[in-house]
């Protein structure tokens, strides 16, 4: 068994509460993220997917766990794990290219200026943004705004892509399109991803594979679902495929009632939170009902 | 439309200024009944205008605006220590104001942005800060008189002392406020905290500081005249206290015109470096 480029091990956040005791945010959250793959994070507000995120950014700091990347603890933030923002947080005084060109001069200090330039230019080009290079952020239109930004942080060439609800602020039309092309772009690339949403028809074009959380407090993985479609799937044919409902309904259900009584279903059975189950709905057995907890099911290797 | 809104507001702006004038001309006209009820001692004694038959010595718009002519037709005469011209007086204030807004400026920038930068510097010079901010500066001056022992310079200091909270609290609080997320970009990036600092923190906060530095000037302007007044010698505000030891209204409605102006012209030049830096989100 290879060793996996990132590995969540038994996360925990805690906060104080008031007048004593500690709110527990979530706990023993494992989760291996292998290169190359595209991992998607579902779960209600409040269950500290940001938090996940933010931990895996290095800009926050677990209460309990830790978070191994290429064999190491993370101690911060680095260049090798760029992060695609809620907001896309562009830095307003500087242009689209001193953007791009402030994340690759981050990474490449002692790059000329002609390299540096070309090097984003390739990257404006590949958002399709060319034309745009000089506007500032005000200039553009929120889809623009995220092109840049999914631009800046391709360009510094990460390891690893984590996003934060990076569609979330956008009109359903933009966000359509920018999807295809951020599926277009990691298939090509081989980009490893960890993306955070609550959107079930995103995760299921864009994920290899959809990690369930329980709501919080006290949230936790409940299942990893991997995706049953087709990997050439594209946003215009992937209702037509036959797993389609199957893996859509097992996430609704999943979203709409078991996240809120998944601890009845722990009770139940065996959960083990560093091995969460995996199913694969539209195979095998029918997904719907979803297969009680202490069914066999297919485990990951 | 907005050319006839600005056309319209031109017209009324005259009209005001017409009105203005008007009043002021026919309140100072001089009533020719009352020459005869003047003392001729007393006239001896006052000036000109009272032996005159003037209602008042208050001059009328003519007499201001022939005195305005006067000092603009030659500001720069020097003729003896208490006779300068007004442009000469106006230079000496402008240069104290320049001198210790700048010393201000290279004090407040910097120290209020290791301020904002750090939340126990924040808090714990706060107290200090919220104490020395609300003190008039003229309060300062006989301290300054003092303990630096020279006129000129004390003015400097008062100037630097006025002008130095509007534009540390600015830095400070534009520091301070600088949004979580462009840090946030910093720190993915493995940002250095120098490049940080001027690449991310100082544009962002360049606004908030240049709205300080505006604010600061004005006050400077408005505390110059006071303190020129105080400790004599030179400048806009000796000359205004000079003219009113002499009773030239004249003169002295010619110098708040020419403050005024200066006033407006330090604004306008803040205002011109400020949209410099300024962004929109």
């Amino acid at each position: 068994m290879t060793k996996p480029l990132i590995s969540i091990e038994a996360l925990a956040r805690r906060y104080p509460k008031h007048g004593g005791g500690e709110t527990t945010v979530f706990e023993n959250v494992w989760l291996p993220i292998e290169k190359g793959e595209f991992v998607c994070l579902i779960g209600h507000s409040g269950c500290g997917k940001t938090t996940i995120l933010n931990v895996l950014a290095g800009l926050d700091q677990p209460s309990g766990g830790v978070v191994i990347v290429d064999g190491r603890e993370i101690s911060g933030p680095s260049l090798d794990r760029a992060v695609i923002f809620q907001g896309h947080s562009l830095l307003p005084w500087m242009t689209v290219m001193g953007n791009v060109a402030f994340a690759v001069t981050s990474r490449h200090p002692h790059w000329p200026k002609d390299k540096v330039r070309a090097h984003c230019q390739k990257y404006i080009d590949v958002v399709h943004l060319t034309g745009s290079e000089h506007k500032k952020p005000a200039e553009l239109s929120g889809g623009m705004k995220q092109r840049v930004g999914i631009a800046r942080a391709l360009a510094i060439e990460p390891k690893m892509l984590l996003m934060d609800e990076p569609f979330s602020a956008l009109d359903a039309l933009t966000r359509g399109s920018l999807q295809d092309e951020v599926r277009r772009i990691c298939t090509e690339t081989e980009q490893t991803v960890f993306m955070i949403t609550h959107d079930i028809d995103e995760a299921m074009l864009l994920a290899d594979r959809i990690v369930l959380m329980t709501n919080g407090p006290e949230a936790k993985i409940a299942e990893i679902v991997e995706n049953t479609l087709p990997k050439d799937r594209s946003r215009a044919d992937v209702h037509k495929h036959a797993n389609y409902y199957a893996l859509r309904n097992h996430l609704l259900d999943f979203l709409v009632t078991r996240s809120k009584n998944f601890a009845v279903e722990i009770a139940a059975g065996a959960y083990d939170p560093r091995r969460p189950p995996v199913v694969r709905p539209g195979e095998r057995a029918p997904a719907q009902p979803p297969p009680p907890i202490d069914a066999p099911r297919a485990v990951s290797a | 439309m907005t050319r006839s809104l600005s056309l319209r507001a031109g017209l009324l702006s005259l009209a005001i200024l017409a009105g203005t004038i008007a009043i002021w001309h026919f309140a100072t006209l001089p009533t020719a009944g009352s020459a005869g009820n003047v003392d001729p001692e007393y006239a001896a004694l006052v000036s000109g205008a009272a032996a005159e038959g003037q209602k008042s010595t208050f001059p009328t718009p003519a007499d201001v605006a022939a005195t305005l002519w006067k000092h603009l037709k030659d500001p720069f005469y020097v003729r003896g220590a208490n006779d300068q011209g007004v442009g000469i007086q106006l230079a000496y204030s402008l240069g104290r104001v320049l001198i210790g807004y700048l010393i201000a400026a290279a004090v407040a920038i910097p120290l209020g942005f290791l301020i904002g930068m750090s939340p126990l510097a924040t808090r714990a010079l706060d107290p200090f800060i919220q104490i020395l901010k609300p003190i008039s500066p003229l309060a300062w001056m006989p301290l300054a008189l003092y303990t630096i022992k020279d006129s000129g310079i004390s003015a400097i200091f008062v100037i630097f002392i006025c002008s130095l909270w509007p534009m540390l609290i600015n830095t400070a609080f534009g520091v301070a406020s600088v949004r979580k997320e462009w840090l946030n970009v910093a720190a993915t990036l493995e940002v250095g905290a120098l490049r940080k600092a001027f690449m991310v923190i100082l544009p962002a906060a360049a606004p908030t500081i240049m709205t300080g530095m505006r604010i600061s000037i004005g006050i400077a302007w408005l505390v110059i005249v006071a303190a020129e007044m105080l400790v004599g010698g030179t400048g806009i505000g000796y000359f205004v206290w000079n003219e009113w030891n002499n009773l030239s209204i004249g003169n002295i409605i010619t110098a708040i015109l020419l403050i005024g102006l200066v006033g407006m012209i330090l604004d306008v030049a803040l205002a011109r470096a400020a949209r410099l830096v300024a962004y929109r989100e």
